[in-house]
């Protein structure tokens, strides 16, 4: 019993979760009012799917070696093109169902398409998924501004605003979908068949191409996962905020970065875990929240999540060094 | 007589289970082109190295530079010292101009911060004007001619004040009518005193342009001989005949076809490559490092596309375009480089083995049967005695012998008919080899057709039943391995 729990301590989750309640209970005795108030913990329940699913998304991308720089445009020019076609169908139809059906399978569908067009160009054309991601990023964010002139576009049906707002049981909607999303993810990468070669591939490529995997055909899949789960984050934030805009959540896209290589996730690809990725995001996420409360300008937050990210990838690859070292 | 150039003494190099050079000790005199000759992995390359201050040789060993002994060989010493080796692929910058790669040596050896490029240009220009040769000085390289680059390498080398111009396979990808102006080249060189030695394994070449040559055969210096003391057949026999006690297997005719390769062709790769492979054979490939046996077989694995002929499995044609298609005919292919194309050494015994069955152990929803999978690693594990035998191993920590056993175990789970094996025994230690040899053998005694690329001659003569020899793109002879000698086949590849 005892050396199970030393192992579960002593793996890198473990110590995530050790610091995750650390910092919780940190928080807690320096602002108890504020920080464990209702009105707190709720709200961090209602952001961090959002964050969540967009860390995944990162991660899932990162695993194969690669990066997609394009995860937030690509969430918000699926929910500007959905919310577009969702107000203008609740204006001249006036059926909020119809309406909220058709924007979200066009936000879907338009996240895929997104995440297609990553996978195509950086699997079968060869162009190094950071260019090619950072090009693509630039290409969503002009579509968008293009599309809405740099408004917001909203007119949403009240029926949508429940998706990112309202609780069954008591659970937030968008921490159900999370819970579906982590469910999905896990099973993805610890269970299947395409797991397995998102792995290998992300270890070494060639090897993978030389065992019969279909390198290319996997990544162009890898890249529509990812594009589709920006679009699920899409969908919460607009319905959060009622309104769909090129620059909701930009600051998520390095924080992503962030979760995903404190959670575990090796910079390099083949290795990553969904829980540590989830408890990574949630430290994150109660740290900008805690230090929100305590009122630090919201650019010195930027500044401590710059340097945690830089801290945490000096401590892997000290770390790294002195186990090849040992 | 005058003291040589350079004196190599008693020069060895070991690397861990591998000794690369064992006590070799020859001279290279002034103004003379000297051939290194010897069979893929004889040492040369080592050699070369240690010339050029890569490695450095065992404590004992000594390199005299004009009677002078060059205590500490580092790649900067060694130029400074005028040693200058133009490797296959020249080592030049593509992008940057024919000057900047002409007067690039010279940049470091000031150690200045700052460029004068009105020297540099004299410098280029009085290179080239030495070889006689007209390059426009800011032409990027890239844009030349592969022979042209060459004559650029060249150039840099002139323009460090080389006293001794190693050449590596210079010929190698010349017209004929480039290797006869390079050989005027090389000539102008030696008669100005500068000393080249040259490397290649094209034995016309070999005695048309140089002086004497150095034979070494399996880390060992066997001699230094005139140009006219030897015949072809006469140096054929120095350089073969490694002395490697392995089991010799017997040699059975088998007629089954089950692999027939027709008229195979891909231009820069390989020419009208026909062969066949029997059921339960082992047929063995070889020929000199570049005859085009790796581009062949890996056209039948699907991973280099060919552009005539055609492949016949069972007596059916096939199309392979990529190695799934190849799997699906039953073909597995164990490429030569273990460490960076047959495992993922950073991923456990047990993942790398279910990478290729992968397809195999998941159900329609594309989840991987767990149990099945534990039950499949274990059952190769056992088969193939992989020691130790702890699935959860990553694949790093094996040895060469047993991580090639986990790159075999993972294609015999795909229960192949062919198994192509790229050099099976590259970076084993000894005993190890005569383990896999014998595994490859009792895989041929249950029906297996093997395909053994192998530079290697006495393995191919241990364990093939036939031998395909490639030569320059083509096969230059197809032989049954009963009664053949190492000779024979070297006579073939050269």
């Amino acid at each position: 019993m005892q050396s199970k729990l030393k192992k579960v301590f002593s793996s890198k989750e473990g110590v995530l979760f050790v610091i995750f309640v650390l910092i919780f209970i940190l928080m807690s005795i320096l602002s108890p009012h504020k920080f464990l108030s209702n009105y707190n913990i709720q709200s961090l329940a209602y952001q961090l799917p959002e964050f969540g699913i967009l860390s995944l998304s990162m991660m899932l991308i990162i695993m194969t070696g690669g990066i997609n720089l394009s995860l937030t445009f690509t969430a918000t020019l699926s929910m500007i093109v959905g919310g577009l076609a969702m107000s203008s169908s609740f204006e001249s139809t006036g059926m909020a169902f119809l309406s909220v059906l058709i924007g979200v399978v066009i936000m879907l569908l338009v996240s895929a398409v997104l995440g297609m067009f990553n996978g195509l160009v950086v699997s079968y054309i060869g162009v190094t998924p950071m260019l090619a991601t950072l090009g693509a990023s630039t290409l969503f964010e002009g579509i968008s501004l293009n599309i809405t002139k740099g408004g917001a576009i909203s007119g949403f049906p009240f029926m949508f605003l429940n998706i990112g707002n309202s609780a069954i049981l008591g659970i937030p909607v968008p921490m159900i979908i999370f819970i579906v999303v982590l469910v999905y993810m896990w099973i993805l990468l610890e269970k299947s068949r395409m797991g397995a070669a998102i792995v290998m591939i992300g270890c070494n490529p060639k090897v993978a191409e030389y065992s019969g995997i279909r390198v290319k055909k996997i990544l162009f899949q890898t890249y529509i996962i990812s594009g589709i789960l920006a679009g699920i984050a899409g969908i919460i934030m607009a319905s959060r905020y009622n309104s769909a805009k090129e620059s909701y959540g930009s600051s998520y896209l390095l924080q992503s970065v962030a979760a995903s290589v404190l959670g575990g996730t090796n910079i390099s690809g083949g290795e990553g875990k969904v829980l540590g990725t989830l408890l990574a995001a949630m430290i994150l996420q109660i740290i900008s929240s805690g230090l929100n409360i305590f009122g630090l300008n919201r650019y010195l937050t930027n500044v401590l999540m710059g340097f945690i990210l830089i801290l945490v990838l000096a401590i892997n690859f000290i770390t790294d060094y002195l186990k090849k070292n040992k | 007589m005058a003291t040589p150039l350079i004196e190599i003494d008693h020069i060895s190099k070991f690397f861990p289970g591998v000794k690369a050079l064992q006590d070799v000790s020859f001279s290279i005199e002034t103004g003379e082109i000297h051939a290194l000759i010897g069979e893929n992995g004889a040492g040369k390359s080592t050699l070369i190295k240690i010339l050029s201050g890569i490695y450095q040789p065992e404590p004992g060993g000594i390199i005299r530079m004009e009677g002078e002994q060059l205590s500490h060989l580092d790649p900067l010493t060694s130029l400074h010292h005028g040693i200058v080796v133009i490797y296959q692929d020249f080592s030049l910058f593509p992008n940057l101009s024919v000057l900047e790669n002409i007067t690039l040596g010279r940049f470091v050896k000031r150690g200045r911060k700052l460029v004068d490029y009105k020297e540099m240009r004299k410098v280029a220009s009085k290179s080239l004007e030495q070889l006689g040769v007209e390059i426009d000085l800011d032409t990027s390289l890239g844009d030349l001619s592969v022979a042209r680059q060459q004559l650029v390498a060249i150039a840099r080398a002139l323009a460090n004040n080389a006293k001794l111009l190693i050449l590596d396979e210079p010929t190698s990808s010349l017209s004929s009518s480039e290797v006869d102006k390079l050989f005027e080249i090389m000539r102008s060189l030696k008669s100005r005193g500068i000393s080249l030695l040259f490397i290649s394994h094209k034995l016309d070449e070999l005695f048309a342009i140089s002086d004497r040559f150095s034979i070494l055969r399996d880390g060992r210096y066997i001699g230094t001989y005139g140009e006219n003391e030897l015949d072809d057949d006469q140096l054929i026999a120095l350089m073969v005949g490694r002395q490697i006690n392995y089991t010799i297997y017997p040699k059975r005719y088998l007629d089954d076809p089950l692999l027939e390769v027709q008229h195979l062709t891909k231009k820069g790769n390989y020419k009208d490559i026909n062969f066949t492979l029997h059921k339960g054979e082992i047929l063995g490939i070889t020929g000199l490092v570049g005859a085009g046996r790796t581009e062949v077989v890996k056209s039948i694995f699907g991973l280099n596309s060919s552009d005539e002929g055609s492949i016949l499995f069972e007596g059916k044609e096939i199309t392979i375009k990529n190695p799934t298609d190849a799997m699906t005919s039953g073909i597995a292919f164990i490429p030569e480089n273990r460490l960076s194309e047959g495992l993922v050494l950073r991923k456990s015994m047990r993942e790398n083995l279910a990478l290729t069955i992968l397809e195999s152990l998941s159900n329609s929803f594309g989840l991987i049967d767990q149990s099945e999978r534990e039950k499949i690693v274990k059952e190769w594990v056992a088969r193939l005695e992989i020691r130790p035998d702890n699935p959860d191993l990553l694949a790093a920590k094996l040895s060469g012998g047993n991580q090639q056993r986990v790159v075999i175990a993972k294609w015999l789970a795909t229960e192949p008919k062919i198994l192509i094996v790229d050099e099976p025994t590259n970076g084993i230690d000894v005993g190890a080899k005569a383990e896999i040899h014998k595994l490859l053998r009792s895989l041929a005694e249950t029906g297996l057709g093997v395909i053994v690329v192998s530079s290697e001659l006495p393995e191919i003569l241990s364990i093939c039943d036939r031998v395909v020899v490639m030569r320059r793109g083509r096969v230059t002879a197809d032989l049954h391995c009963e009664g053949l000698n190492q000779e024979d086949i070297m006579s073939k590849a050269i």
